[in-house]
């Protein structure tokens, strides 16, 4: 890659994991949560290519796609997550 | 661009804390771990970042042609894989908590007793 | 005010000074593109004369800095074991007890069909492929237990069961944890260095290359595959032991 063609997508990506990366943290209903940290997740594969990093950006890919979902969506649905605005999702 | 590598990793590092201290929620506290997990790969990569170098991957590839540090690469690889063993640990402590005391509410769960 | 804004109003400026703190020791790194490090040059350099291993960053994984994995693999070993402990039930009660919940769609049992056998190719392919081709044995392994996973979502969680035993998944993480310290431990004996290459360095770019990386490579891409579905299981028995529970209250 032509190194003047990847700084304004480095920039770009990085910006774009910023704001993500707030929004998982900030979001407080869990399933919502789950469903951004999926996008942040693929964010940050991104990103990861774009740093040169291919094996790393692998691993997040499975991990923050198929495993973290899986595991999260179980426990959600086991503990009956609440909304913020007092509306319950599912009471088990 | 040197602030904006190391600063978003900054960034997202203090933004899952933030998360993190006003969770009402234990599953969202695991998730917002995560989020801090994800900002210690953002600044090691950066920082074995070369400019105008490859991936040190070199099938095909002359060796000696200038690639990004690999070193920091094994590190981050293992642990994306290890955390989320790591993160279902921490949420079947949530779910053996709700078990007990039907909540998963941090505040309530700290309240109660055995 | 709620306990949380409370929380959020002391957080804001204790997090203020611990960001200036962050940003003012990162301000003091070598700018972003400006790396010097010696050891990660070396390494390119090294990798493909000493081991004929085309991706460094495997060779840095499983052989360079060998030592690290091994205390890696066992983090995952031990906290699957907290992950069974907590939530595993004992008895096959677990999968008598499952509904019968048969997939009645057809394109989603032939989808499931179709995309579990190319998701466990393809994690197969990217753990054996690990030291040539971006790849490993952690992507590899997490890809073949994601595989497995989607064997409940096409078929129903008894298949499921049915085939991701405990008899058979408790060995095989045990045999890839161990085996990567055995692997170690064999080149320690014989008086070489732990993790010395015991086998021919083999030729580059095809799948003899790399020694006893290769061995490592597949020690890790099996105990990370187990020790994944292992925890998928626990998981899913979780969610399906209440439903049949509700279900035959009904």
């Amino acid at each position: 890659m032509i190194v003047e063609t990847l700084v304004p997508l480095q920039a770009m990506i990085l910006a774009l994991v910023a704001v993500a990366a707030a929004s998982v943290a900030l979001c407080r209903s869990p399933l919502r949560q789950i469903l951004l940290s999926g996008v942040y997740g693929l964010l940050l594969v991104v990103l990861f290519v774009v740093l040169q990093a291919p094996d790393v950006a692998l691993s997040m890919l499975v991990a923050t796609t198929v495993a973290y979902p899986l595991v999260v969506l179980v426990a959600i649905a086991r503990t009956g997550a609440r909304r913020p605005d007092g509306d319950e999702e599912r009471q088990r | 661009m040197n602030f904006l590598a190391f600063g978003v990793a900054g960034w997202i590092c203090l933004v899952g804390f933030y998360g993190a201290i006003v969770s009402e929620n234990l599953i969202h506290l695991a998730l917002c771990l995560t989020v801090i997990q994800s900002s210690t790969y953002v600044l090691l990569l950066s920082i074995g970042y070369r400019t105008g170098g490859g991936a040190p991957i070199f099938k095909g590839v002359k060796l000696g042609t200038t690639s990004v540090d690999p070193v920091v690469q094994a590190l981050a690889l293992t642990d994306v894989v290890i955390s989320v063993t790591v993160i279902a640990l921490i949420l079947a402590l949530a779910l053996d908590a709700h078990n007990d005391a039907g909540t998963v509410d941090p505040d309530e769960l700290a309240e109660f007793h055995g | 005010m709620t306990r949380r804004r409370i929380r959020g109003a002391v957080a804001v400026p204790a997090l203020g000074v611990v960001g200036a703190v962050v940003f003012w020791g990162l301000s003091g790194l070598p700018s972003f593109g400006d790396y010097h490090g010696q050891y990660g040059r070396l390494i390119n350099d090294v990798a493909l004369p000493e081991r004929h291993t085309t991706n460094a960053v495997t060779a840095t994984v499983f052989d360079y800095r060998g030592l690290d994995t091994l205390g890696e693999e066992f983090i995952l070993f031990a906290a699957v074991t907290g992950v069974v402990l907590l939530l595993r039930k004992s008895g096959r009660r677990g999968v008598d007890a499952a509904p019968k919940d048969r997939v009645t769609s057809d394109a989603l049992r032939l989808f499931g069909m179709l995309a579990l056998a190319g998701g466990v190719l393809v994690g197969l392919w990217l753990a054996a492929y690990g030291y040539v081709t971006p790849g490993g044995g952690f992507q590899g392994g997490v890809a073949i237990a994601s595989a497995f996973a989607l064997l409940y979502l096409a078929a129903g969680y008894r298949a499921f069961a049915r085939r991701t035993s405990e008899e058979a998944l408790d060995p095989l993480e045990a045999t890839g944890a161990g085996g990567f310290a055995v692997v170690g431990l064999a080149a320690l004996i014989s008086g070489l260095p732990f993790l010395a290459n015991l086998l021919g360095p083999g030729q580059p770019s095809t799948l003899f290359s790399g020694g006893s990386i290769a061995f490592v490579n597949w020690a890790a891409a099996i105990e990370v595959a187990a020790a994944n579905t292992i925890l998928f299981k626990a998981f899913l028995e979780q969610y399906i032991v209440p439903l049949a529970a509700a279900r035959s209250r009904r």
